[in-house]
């Protein structure tokens, strides 16, 4: 629907319901005897103000269109152009906007407005399919009377298992305002099919997620992060590994959107940490056509393949974040992306020096995937804040701890060739004189989360790193 | 891009029909033919794969060999354009 022009002169719109609107009734009557024409546009009542002729704006398309959000609202029109505007009664503004002088002169000075009725919450997704959802270009699937919505949803094959919200016009337009992208923009071309998707379909797939639409950006930016050869998130799909995408939050935004970096913070009960990372796997099945038993052939998966993704506690931890790590500025939000495993649990209760600590760490990372697997797969340590404060206490940096961590990964190719310790998987022979590293330089993430209680960390081991198969990315989220 | 239903939803999908290319038809007989195997990187692949070449030039293929950079990414584009002008049959062997 097109915007409606406003007359010249001066335009008022009221609502009968509002107290201020009938109290300025007054000063309107004060300005029909000015210069400028005058024009009235009522929300509500039809025939208020009885004295002044008011056009109805019924549909609310004259507020809706020129952003009317307070009554009343008064606007100067020139040649079709909005020249001026102020809201509620200042008398100072209105003397300003209607270039007229001695409003209201029996008033008091001030009172604020009311919501305009075009942007009451119990109307505002109705209006905003009526006046743009024109702009949505998604094929329409009808739903029989007779159908379940629900079931709908998982006979057409678009859910992971578990129920999905349906993504109807309003819904997905409400997502939408979430960002100031275009709904038409590309976002990325997703594999193994390697089709574009647009804005509009992050959203779809973010409504059936769960997503609010505070959680858009964080979707769109794991989304960049994850469809390029550097994540290579066609092999992290269709590996027999059991890994996905899990997905590292950082930045203000994640406390702003409420994400959980705490107690639990692999677990259920969070909604942005939840469905932030459902969406992206959705839009992998949706848009991607990436399918369990069709590309994906894991061999046993993970539940973290519904979804993986948490936010760094970066009000506790006594380092610098992942995200600044790899060149991000620590007031900006950004997502890193790994392939990973499920986590499993780092445990050690007593170790109160940071060397015993780290020694722990290293004999637990040393088991990742293999013992004797070596420079294959990174892998993230998730640092409890128990955990973390043995190496504050110190004065153990984040360097320092990853260091001292690959300092006890050097381990001989004696024990690490195939056929040694009586286990046939193993490195080359001919490597046997040669000290090789658990992993390679730079392939230990480290993060801070979880809860305040437990002397315990996390590790999430990784799938084929480097060229071959998956790099880490970070990608910077913005509106 | 209008309904006539009371209710609907917005497809999820990329709105595609999967895309079907037509199969050559299988051959009778192998022989003179030229069979490309492609080896996709895996670890012990190639055992199967020299294995598969044995058995194939015995009953009179032309085997041709080919491999992928990494099993974990797609063919590049230009080895299967290679393998499709050469070949009259491809075996991809995987290994796992």
């Amino acid at each position: 629907m097109n915007r409606p022009t406003l007359p010249d002169g001066l335009v008022i719109v009221v609502k009968r319901e509002c107290e201020t609107c009938r109290m300025i009734v007054s000063v309107i009557e004060q300005l029909i005897n000015g210069s400028l024409p005058v024009t009235v546009y009522v929300q509500d009542d039809p025939t208020f103000p009885e004295s002044l002729a008011p056009i109805h704006d019924a549909d609310l398309s004259v507020s809706w269109h020129h952003d009317i959000e307070t009554v009343p609202t008064v606007l100067r029109i020139e040649n079709g152009v909005e020249v001026a505007r102020t809201v509620g009664w200042v008398r100072d503004e209105w003397e300003r906007v209607t270039e007229q002088s001695d409003l209201g002169p029996s008033l008091s000075a001030f009172r604020p407005g009311c919501g305009s009725l075009s942007v009451d919450p119990d109307l505002v997704d109705e209006l905003r399919v009526r006046f743009g959802s024109s702009t949505l270009t998604s094929r329409r699937v009808d739903v029989a009377d007779a159908e379940d919505e629900f079931e709908a949803m998982f006979d057409r094959g678009w859910t992971d298992g578990l129920p999905v919200v349906p993504p109807t016009e309003q819904r997905v337009m409400r997502m939408l305002t979430g960002t100031t992208r275009q709904p038409t923009d590309v976002v990325a071309i997703v594999p193994p099919d390697l089709v574009e998707i647009t804005v509009e379909k992050v959203a779809i797939n973010a409504v059936m997620a769960g997503c609010k639409p505070e959680y858009l950006p964080w979707v769109i930016a794991a989304l960049e992060a994850v469809c390029n050869d550097t994540f290579n998130i066609h092999g992290v799909l269709a590996t027999t590994m059991p890994v996905g995408p899990v997905i590292v939050c950082n930045g203000p935004g994640t406390r702003a959107i409420g994400m959980n970096s705490g107690m639990n913070v692999f677990g259920q009960g969070n909604r942005a940490n939840l469905t932030i990372g459902r969406a992206v796997q959705l839009i992998i099945r949706n848009i991607g056509g990436g399918r369990p038993g069709e590309v994906d052939r894991a061999t046993h998966g993970n539940p973290g393949k519904l979804s993986f993704c948490f936010a760094e506690d970066e009000l506790g931890t006594p380092w610098t974040t992942l995200s600044e790590s790899r060149g991000i500025s620590c007031t900006t939000d950004a997502v890193t992306v790994f392939p990973g495993e499920g986590p499993r649990c780092v445990v050690d209760q007593l170790a109160r020096d940071p060397e015993s600590l780290t020694n722990t760490f290293a004999a637990c990372l040393r088991t990742l995937h293999n013992p004797k697997s070596v420079l294959a797969f990174d892998a993230i340590v998730v640092m409890g804040p128990e955990h973390a404060r043995v190496y504050a206490d110190a004065g153990w940096d984040r360097d320092r701890v990853l260091s001292e961590i690959h300092a006890r990964l050097q381990i001989p190719g004696s024990e690490l060739i195939r056929g040694a310790n009586g286990i046939a998987e193993g490195v080359p022979t001919h490597l046997s004189g040669v000290t090789l590293p658990k992993f390679r330089p730079g392939g230990l993430l480290l993060v801070h989360a979880g809860g305040g209680a437990g002397l315990f960390s996390a590790i999430i081991g990784g799938w084929a790193n480097g060229d071959i198969g998956s790099q880490p990315v970070t990608r910077e989220v913005r509106a | 891009m209008t309904t006539s239903a009371n209710r609907f939803v917005l497809d999820p999908t990329n709105e595609r029909r999967a895309s079907t290319m037509e199969r050559v038809g299988r051959p009778t007989s192998l022989k003179g033919l030229t069979v490309g195997l492609l080896d996709i990187s895996k670890a012990r692949g190639d055992v199967f794969i020299d294995r598969l070449e044995e058995r194939l030039s015995e009953m009179g293929a032309d085997v041709k060999r080919y491999k992928k950079p990494t099993f974990t990414k797609p063919a590049p584009v230009d080895l299967r354009h290679e393998i499709s002008i050469n070949c009259q049959v491809v075996i991809e062997a995987l290994a796992d």
